[in-house]
């Protein structure tokens, strides 16, 4: 499980999520996220392609995150999202709370 | 380093009197750093010699992921010293798995859906919930500290 942090050429940054987002890692991407707009980074991608499962927990670490970068005046993208991990957004709802893109590439793109 | 997990599997020739081929227990401290470990222990047997699908993998996944998060979280409040117990029954059609903690229990009837427009901003509250929708069935012992749910074999 982890974290990988990168930047595009048009100054988006990406996390990665690597193996599971859970509730025994969800509380180390919200402080990922937070110093990210600490410093004053408002665009910001996270990418599921690596991902195997997400608990609730991890749900709710997604909606206190976008909660923050919403208030900061900051935009947040998903992607990379399989059918299993979609299931999870659409069963909650959440799939309408967050702008989740099918690709990486296609998140970037809609910035 | 030792792992804390205790795993007991247990494969009989024989059907037992319910119809169970294969009892696989798990103990594992109150400790949500094991989790994950402990989840593809119990994945990994439970799906064992049967051709699952990716659903199927997935759905067990989250269900032991959050069952076993609220057991230590909720019910055993993450005290060092008590333990959750997962219990997983096989059978030909049908996987039954029991989370078990040595909390107070709760009541799930008052368990709030978490999916009205007024709640998507709350940051908690979708573990049942997302039981509920991705298993079969879903029983509690009357005490409350003990979650059997039931997933049919596709």
């Amino acid at each position: 499980m982890g974290f990988t942090e990168s930047r595009d050429a048009t100054g988006v940054v990406m996390v990665q999520v690597e193996g599971q987002l859970i509730v025994g890692n969800r509380q180390e991407l919200k402080e990922l996220v937070q110093n990210l707009t600490d410093r004053g980074e408002r665009r910001i991608l996270i990418d599921f392609s690596r991902t195997g499962y997400i608990d609730s927990s991890g749900l709710g670490a997604l909606v206190s995150i976008s909660k923050r970068i919403r208030e900061m005046g900051g935009e947040l993208r998903l992607a990379g999202l399989n059918e299993d991990l979609r299931s999870l957004f659409e069963l909650t709802k959440l799939d309408t709370l967050f702008a989740i893109a099918e690709t990486p590439q296609q998140a970037l793109a809609s910035f | 380093m030792t792992s804390p997990l205790r795993l007991c599997v247990r494969r009989s020739p024989a059907p037992d009197a319910e119809g169970a081929a294969t009892l696989v227990t798990v103990r594992l401290p109150s400790d949500v750093a094991c989790i994950e470990e402990a989840v593809e222990l119990v994945t990994r047997h439970c799906l064992a010699g049967h051709q699952a699908t990716p659903k199927t993998r997935f759905r067990l996944q989250v269900v032991l992921s959050e069952a076993i998060a609220n057991a230590i979280v909720r019910g055993n409040r993450e005290e060092v010293g008590k333990c959750v117990y997962v219990r997983a029954e096989l059978f030909t059609d049908v996987i039954r798995v029991y989370v078990t903690d040595e909390g107070c229990g709760f009541d799930p009837s008052v368990v709030p859906e978490p999916i009205r427009p007024e709640q998507l901003d709350e940051a908690g509250g979708r573990g049942l919930y997302l039981i509920r929708k991705l298993v079969d069935a879903v029983q509690f012992n009357e005490q409350g500290n003990s979650i059997c749910m039931t997933l049919r074999r596709p």
